[in-house]
């Protein structure tokens, strides 16, 4: 809301720059979005079939 | 006066398959390697002061090797590559820049990789071995990753720990890789899902000897490895083994800028130290929101983020009046402290940007990310699993590289730095002698390379001087020398 209201206030120039800066955001959300999205397509590919079970049988003696 | 910050990095990583006895894979795994090349005996001389330089032996097969401290070699970029306790352990050669430590820190990583599938060829039988560059297993057992130092002996002791308590608390926030539960009884009293630092949990007082039980912040090892009159080796035991290449720069750059600046400015240039460092050193270990605070003793209220700010302060302050000389150069310098700086303002107000270097911070995203899609709880295993499968080394399973961290060195440098030693220290003079004449080397340490000309002599080479054995000093020699004979005589051993 209170973000709302700063750009009614603002003159129209500086509402449009405003909105034109939320565009870009969006839009470059959306990539991130997008792009993490198929990393987590890929990472359910790669993760070992039996990960589940591959770290509960990850066991190391301690060390330094 | 302050001397240049010789730095070398030790890796102890997680081993998993093969028989299934860690001993055992570990010593698979560095006699298979050693034999690619020359297999050069380490000299345990200069740590066990009874020893005789006379029984050490050089290996002629790959026989099982069960106990600890037997497979044991040196490498002709200058490294040491060995089993200890029940791990491979890579001890990268000595660097005079933090961005060449994090090179000979990768190029270890990659020696296990090549070491894996040497094994593989040498045992096929059996199942694949599988390291991990990570510094706990999730069930409370720890292995670790070590910076060593070299400072002026003239620097009181209690003078380091003063004034180095308050990085090693704080520094987390950029060395964690970051895990998924805690795994101490001190931890599990707390609820945080996430932790920051692997290691962290793991540290119960403020100094002392031990490294496996007890783990103190600052450690008092006193092994100079070069002229003790001179030098202490500072061993510094709480970092995290990072795979983000510009999180070792930052790990290994603050801390040796503040070491150069405690023996210009001394201790009083330091914030004060935490109250209680072994509880903030554990609080900002678990805490993902950086937003916890602790008492100093000068009664402040500081995050490790403030308390790294006042830091960076003092790193500013030495380079501006010092250069960067003793750091690596001016370019260096400033390269860290920009790196310093841009870390620091980012995790707090950008952690997506931060994300591109903070190791624990891309794990979480991607955690959390993984966690939205599935609307997960907190506790399911997938999410464990996520968190060992990151540092898993296979190229093809580990996570880290799938997630567009920065980095600074390509995989040409990283293969080259496999082979060939730092030029502009020591370590030159040994990997360049074991590549040369490998064959009539005995044993080789820190400090020394023992020649065998096989006439019933051993004929030891000191190397004290850390910053001695360059290229600059001995490529000239080495080149013009034909045979170990020559090298000897013109060396007057």
């Amino acid at each position: 809301m209170a973000e709302q209201e700063r750009i009614h206030k603002t003159r129209q120039q500086e509402t449009v720059d405003a909105q034109e800066a939320v565009r870009v955001d969006a839009s470059r959300h959306d990539q991130l979005k997008n792009d993490l999205d198929e990393l987590l397509d890929e990472i359910d590919e790669v993760l070992e079939d039996n990960a589940e079970e591959f770290v509960r049988n990850y066991v190391q003696k301690g060390g330094q | 006066m302050g001397v240049a910050k010789v730095i070398g990095l030790e890796t102890e990583y997680g081993v998993s398959g093969g028989t299934g006895d860690p001993i055992m894979s570990s010593s698979q795994l560095v006699t298979a390697y050693g034999h690619l090349g020359s297999y050069i005996n380490w000299n345990f001389d200069d740590e066990h002061p009874g020893a005789d330089a006379r029984d050490a032996r050089r290996f002629t097969s790959v026989a099982p090797l069960i106990e600890t401290h037997i497979a044991n070699t040196v490498l002709t970029n200058g490294a040491r590559f060995y089993v200890d306790h029940a791990h491979p352990e890579y001890s990268g050669p000595e660097v005079r820049r933090a961005s060449d430590a994090v090179l000979f820190d990768l190029a270890g990583d990659e020696v296990l990789r090549r070491a894996v599938t040497s094994v593989a060829n040498g045992f096929g039988s059996q199942e694949p071995l599988i390291i991990h560059k990570n510094n706990s297993d999730g069930k409370g057992n720890s292995y670790g990753s070590h910076e060593n130092y070299l400072v002026s002996r003239d620097v009181p002791f209690d003078d380091l720990i003063s004034a180095m308590v308050p990085h090693f608390v704080s520094r987390s926030i950029f060395v964690g890789t970051g895990k998924v539960g805690a795994e101490t009884e001190s931890g599990q009293r707390r609820e945080e899902w996430f932790h920051v630092s692997q290691r962290a949990e793991f540290f119960e007082e403020v100094v002392g000897l031990e490294t496996t039980l007890k783990r103190p912040i600052i450690n008092t090892r006193d092994e100079p490895h070069s002229d003790g009159d001179s030098y202490r080796r500072f061993h510094v035991i709480t970092g995290d083994a990072q795979l983000s290449q510009v999180g070792i720069f930052l790990k290994v750059g603050t801390t040796a800028i503040l070491l150069a600046a405690l023996e210009e400015f001394g201790p009083r240039a330091f914030p004060a130290s935490p109250d209680n460092p072994v509880a903030a050193m554990r609080t900002v270990g678990l805490d993902s929101t950086l937003a916890s605070n602790f008492r100093l003793t000068d009664d402040r209220i500081m995050t490790a983020l403030d308390l790294q700010r006042e830091l960076l302060g003092v790193g500013k302050r030495y380079i501006d009046s010092c250069g960067g000389d003793l750091v690596g150069g001016d370019e260096e310098a400033h390269l860290i402290i920009a790196e310093w700086t841009a870390v620091l303002d980012d995790l707090a107000s950008d952690r997506a940007a931060a994300a591109t270097r903070v190791e624990w911070l891309a794990k979480l995203q991607l955690l959390e990310a993984y966690r939205d899609r599935h609307d997960l709880p907190a506790t399911d295993p997938r999410l464990a699993a996520i968190s060992l499968q990151w540092h898993d080394l296979r190229p093809d399973r580990c996570l880290q590289n799938r997630v567009g961290m920065r980095e600074l060195w390509s995989r040409a440098d990283i293969d080259t730095a496999v082979v060939q030693a730092p030029r502009d220290t020591r370590a030159f003079f040994r990997g360049e002698v074991i590549r040369k004449f490998g064959d009539s080397i005995a044993a080789a340490n820190w400090d020394s390379v023992v020649f065998d000309l096989h006439d019933g002599v051993l004929r030891r080479v000191p190397m004290m001087e850390p910053l001695r054995g360059t290229s600059d000093l001995t490529s000239n020699l080495i080149d013009r020398c034909a045979t170990p004979e020559d090298l000897l005589r013109e060396l007057g051993v």
